[in-house]
């Protein structure tokens, strides 16, 4: 207590004072306009390469499952079993992991189908279904495990035989891991391209006030409080990014899917309408700024708090 | 979410030594990274509510003792207490607490030249949470006081060299610290401004201020009559009240 009548013994409690800090925030922002405009700039550009790389990956990903019917298997049923033994089967199929449906087609159903499929070979249409065997159709959860699952589905009793698509089933796999773990990496490594951008901009454009920062700590500023009205800077700088960004996106994905449905006129390709991916573009777009933008602004200032 | 709280660390003192808020140095050394000895073995002791002044020719380390005080040098050896903080001993985040119990007039002013001299004065009273109302009231009268009032809307660099130091003796009292510490304050004034800011850092004392200011105005610190140090070469030559006493290099 000094006879001023300022307590500085008692533990203080200090308002985040948001509208002086934004507002310094946005007078920095603006007191050197080319740096925030390249930050910008740049970050829109990450955030543009990234968005559609995942848009492209996400597309590919869909039409490689619609394409695909091959997270079905076919079980076959021991040719000596009669058909209320085959039909028993269901329960011990369904009771192996990573099976969802187990559908029973007798011999008869099966040559139907075939017959159907098959309408000019008239070899084939008086045939006997005794040729054929009693199966199951079985739906797979996760492609990845086809193997194990085929194998505990061979082992069951009363099934003779398994047929699946293996190399169609582990090459959708393939193909989809891959495309997760580049568009994953891709990705990490535009954020941090960003992050070290806008720290760089930042960092320049505050070289200038460090000697600023430095009065500010000599008269007992806290980092804390120095630092929030750069958080807000890159938080600013980070939301303006992403809006751009995500109306940009938004006109790129419309004429490249325009384009593609005009030349695409058997409907090779299924693409998602940007109605259903808006919201989680800009969200995501909002929230890889912000970081970007935060902490680009907090990785820059550092330096110049150690006085 | 933006009604953020912060609690700040407790502002007290942490590491106590000896009951009052007072200076010490204790066999107090410094060398500067190029070899330079500034300081080459001081004890001092001011106490609360002292009006001292440091005197001593160009060199001897008036300012390096002031850069001591403030946490910006530690030590080579030695300790240094300041108002309940032990300098050498602080911890990063206890810095600011300490620095605000003292204001300090530095010789080359340290103003944020992008700020208005308002802007200036309210910086640091934002900075320890002063609520605005308070910082629209004090803020005024301070710079009336340092005739000042017309000058609030400009940045340093359009002032004077003594508009300047005013400022700076402005920015020292507005969140009126335990401890004052002026270094040259009235290098760029002319007599009469130096007469009423001494006149003004007396008061300030007489309301319980520890005040110490560096001075080579050997006239000003004649006529009060309050306590000298005299530094030279880095050591205490004199310490005693009344009279400025020059060393062997005042002739
Ligand atoms: N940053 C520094 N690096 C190296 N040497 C320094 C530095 N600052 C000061 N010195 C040296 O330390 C000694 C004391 O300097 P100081 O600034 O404390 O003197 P002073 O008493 O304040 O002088 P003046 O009255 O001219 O302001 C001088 O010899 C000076 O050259
Ligand atoms: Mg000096």
């Amino acid at each position: 207590m000094t006879r001023w009548g300022v307590t500085w013994g008692a533990a203080a409690m200090v308002k985040h004072d948001f509208v002086y800090f934004f507002r310094e925030g946005l007078k920095n922002m603006s007191s050197h306009r080319l740096m925030s405009f390249t930050a910008i700039s740049m970050t829109v550009g990450c955030l543009l390469i990234m968005g559609t790389f995942t848009l492209v990956a996400v597309n590919a990903a869909m039409n490689l499952s619609t394409l695909s019917n091959s997270n079905e298997i076919v079980a076959y049923v021991n040719e000596d079993w009669t058909e209320q033994q085959g039909r028993a089967l269901e329960e011990k199929l369904l009771a192996i992991p990573n099976i969802t449906a187990a559908r029973y087609i007798t011999r008869e159903e099966a040559l139907n189908a075939y017959t159907e499929r098959n309408p000019e070979e008239e070899l084939f249409q008086d045939l006997d279904p005794g040729i054929f065997r009693d199966r199951y159709a079985l739906t797979i959860e996760n492609l990845e495990q086809i193997t194990i699952t085929v194998r505990r589905v061979e082992h069951t009793e009363g099934i003779a035989k398994v047929s699946y698509y293996e190399e169609m089933a582990s090459g959708i796999v393939t193909v989809r891991n891959v495309a997760a773990i580049v568009s994953a990496a891709l990705i990490g490594v535009l954020f941090v391209v960003s992050v070290f951008i806008i720290s760089n901009t930042i960092r320049l454009a505050t070289y200038d006030r460090r000697e600023e920062i430095a009065i500010m700590k000599i008269v007992g500023a806290t980092n804390a409080f120095i630092r929030w009205p750069f958080v807000y800077e890159g938080f600013l700088m980070g939301v303006i990014a992403a809006g751009v960004a995500f109306l940009l996106q938004w006109g790129l994905y419309a004429a490249v899917t325009g384009a593609i449905a005009d030349n695409d006129t058997q409907r090779l390709f299924e693409i998602l309408p940007f109605a259903r991916i808006w919201l989680p573009v800009l969200g995501s777009f909002f929230g890889t700024g912000m970081l970007v933008g935060i902490g680009g602004s907090l990785t820059a200032i550092r330096r110049f708090l150690d006085v | 979410m933006f009604l953020f709280v912060i609690f700040s660390l407790p502002a007290g003192p942490v590491t106590r030594w000896g009951e009052h808020r007072l200076i010490r140095l204790k066999d107090v050394e410094l060398e500067y990274e190029n070899g330079t000895k500034a300081i080459q073995g001081i004890t001092l002791s001011i106490e609360d509510g002292e009006f001292v002044f440091l005197v001593g020719p160009s060199g001897s380390g008036k300012s390096t003792i002031i850069k001591l005080l403030t946490g910006e040098l530690l030590p080579t050896f030695g300790r240094v207490m300041i108002n309940g903080f032990s300098i050498v001993n602080l911890k990063d985040r206890q810095i600011p607490f300490m620095r605000r119990t003292l204001g300090v007039v530095y010789q080359d002013f340290r103003l944020i030249e992008k700020k208005t001299v308002y802007d200036n004065l309210s910086f640091v009273m934002r900075a320890v949470g002063a609520n605005p109302r308070e910082i629209k009231d004090r803020i005024p009268r301070i710079l009336r006081q340092l005739e000042l009032e017309d000058k609030a809307d400009c940045y340093p660099p359009e002032l004077s060299g003594g508009e300047q130091q005013r400022v700076a003796v402005a920015r020292a009292l507005v969140n009126r610290p335990s401890t004052i510490i002026a270094d040259e304050p009235t290098g760029n004034l002319d007599p009469d401004r130096s007469m009423d800011l001494m006149r003004l850092l007396i008061k300030v004392n007489q309301m319980g201020t520890t005040v110490l200011v560096v001075t080579h105005a050997r006239e000003l610190v004649n006529r009060f009559g309050k306590r000298v140090v005299t530094l030279d070469e880095g050591l205490v030559t004199h310490d005693a009240v009344g009279r400025y006493v020059g060393g062997r290099r005042y002739g």
